[in-house]
């Protein structure tokens, strides 16, 4: 048994650090892009709008089913094909692993908030929507202005968790070697051998910032919860 | 489009022969982790809901580490550390392990015990969910503390989180493929070899997603009729513990502020 030395990890934490960053960027990103395509699903879904709806179900269904490394390789080998097309010259368009991760991240990410905000829209009271056709909203202010605040705010705590679950994900970049704090870590520990250090460091950061995120989850469903015992 | 499966490839086999076995380690790595996860994921649940403070804290410590670190992060702790940390003989023995063996067991140990801690927080949902009437009336009887969860507790929880289970089941079988990074060749490394290979991706990668939508499917229908067996009558399912069932929590959302309620 060789004896640790942490030392190590101080002289590699600004690379760390910074792998760190980009981890939190992804899951940033991916948040930002997954609820707003996440609730168009699911608004699109719950008005039942024909062909896109189903289009839509199908997607969620895939996404759900396979493998998110898998999921990866896929847009890896795609995202270059359809931008290609789109740019009209028909050849691909190499982008580069970050990209690729960004948009992946983003896409996957959608199919899980998706569901989420569907439950949410079809639990709001009817009562809602028959105050809101009394007022004489349009449907876009009856949905911006009163349905949904309402979803996302009691829906917060499951979105919360499932970003936590986002964040842990993002270390699957490893695959595309981006360098990711887990990237990082072991990009180091190719170079000085010190493996054992770096990622012993690697899991007790995850699990920091985790666990912080999560008692964030627990107070957030304390709170909504006394809501619901007050009324 | 699938007919390059069915070519021969430069080691004499077809690739549609490489497909089926990385197929067979995906599905061992989730078998045989999954009854891991089982066993471990309920004595630690059960450890949860009991009176001792010390396994309760112990408990929702191994929940909490579990459950907050990648789960490739642990498979790198379970591969590369590992062996390191424990003592040199212990160590170089557990590295000679010959291929491919010596990358199947600690993903196997490592997807066994992150599920576990999943499970765990399934089965304490669902100890919580019975009535405390059960403990009491156990207690009653002079039912010792074991009998109690062995006999009325825990037989009846597991009956209420089939549903929540099989959340679990599609989660441990879309993780194996966290297994490739450390060189076991299931389903996705083998898809991603043919790809390198054939240089027909979207073959490669479209037979294993089809192959994954299967096993999506065989799963499902196994939980629900092992849901629809053993379910008790007139009871409703336990709510997940990981994606509570949404429309329990969004139920006060349509409800009036006191406020108005009042004027009305």
């Amino acid at each position: 048994m060789n004896s640790l030395d942490f030392s190590i990890v101080a002289q590699a934490w600004p690379y760390l650090w910074s792998g760190l960053l980009f981890s939190l960027a992804l899951t940033a990103a991916a948040f930002v892009i997954g609820m707003i395509l996440g609730t168009l699903f699911a608004l699109v879904q719950h008005f039942e709008v024909p062909v896109a709806g189903r289009l839509v179900r199908a997607y969620i269904a895939l996404i759900r089913s396979i493998p998110l490394i898998l999921v990866l390789f896929w847009f890896f080998f795609l995202v270059p094909i359809v931008l290609g097309h789109l740019s009209g010259n028909g050849r691909p368009v190499p982008i580069g692993a970050t990209w690729t991760a960004f948009i992946t991240f983003g896409l996957f990410e959608a199919a899980y908030y998706s569901e989420i905000i569907r439950v949410g829209l079809r639990a709001v009271n009817r009562g809602q929507f028959e105050a809101c056709q009394a007022l004489a909203l349009s449907t876009f202010h009856t949905y911006r202005c009163v349905i949904l605040p309402q979803v996302l705010r009691v829906a917060s705590p499951i979105i919360l968790s499932q970003t936590i679950i986002l964040f842990q994900d993002t270390s699957l970049v490893y695959v595309l070697s981006l360098t990711d704090l887990l990237g990082a870590a072991s990009k180091l520990a190719q170079l000085n051998g010190r493996l054992v250090e770096m990622y012993l460091v690697v899991a007790l950061v995850y699990l920091g910032v985790s666990s912080a995120a999560s008692q964030c989850v627990a107070s957030l469903r304390k709170r909504y919860a006394m809501a619901g015992a007050h009324r | 489009m699938f007919g390059v499966l069915f070519e021969q490839t430069a080691d004499g086999q077809r690739y549609i022969d490489w497909l089926l076995s990385g197929l067979g380690w995906t599905l061992a790595l989730a078998f045989f982790g999954w009854w891991i996860a089982f066993a471990v994921g309920l004595m630690v649940g059960i450890g949860r809901t009991v009176q001792n403070r010390i396994v309760a804290v112990l408990a929702r410590l191994y929940v909490e580490i579990f459950r907050n670190i990648p789960v490739l992060v642990q498979m790198f702790l379970w591969y590369f550390v590992l062996p390191e940390i424990l003592p040199t003989s212990f160590g170089n023995a557990i590295k000679q392990i010959p291929p491919p063996w010596g990358s199947f067991f600690p993903a196997l140990v490592c997807l066994g015990l992150y599920t576990a801690a999943r499970i765990a927080e399934q089965v304490r949902a669902g100890i919580e969910a019975l009535p405390k009437g059960q403990t009491e009336a156990a207690n009653a009887l002079g039912l010792t503390g074991y009998q109690t969860y062995r006999y009325i507790i825990v037989p009846q929880a597991l009956r209420l989180i089939v549903p929540s289970l099989t959340s679990e089941v599609m989660g441990i079988y879309k993780n194996t493929s966290v297994a490739l990074t450390i060189g076991v060749m299931e389903l996705t490394a083998q898809a991603r070899q043919i790809s390198e290979a054939t240089f027909q991706t979207f073959t490669a990668f479209g037979a294993a997603t089809l192959i994954y939508l299967a096993l999506a499917l065989i799963a499902y229908q196994v939980m629900a009729a092992i849901d629809k067996a053993v379910r008790i009558p007139g009871t409703t399912p336990a709510k997940d513990a990981i994606e509570p069932n949404l429309a329990d929590e969004v139920q006060q959302v349509g409800s009036l502020p006191d406020a108005i309620e009042v004027a009305k």
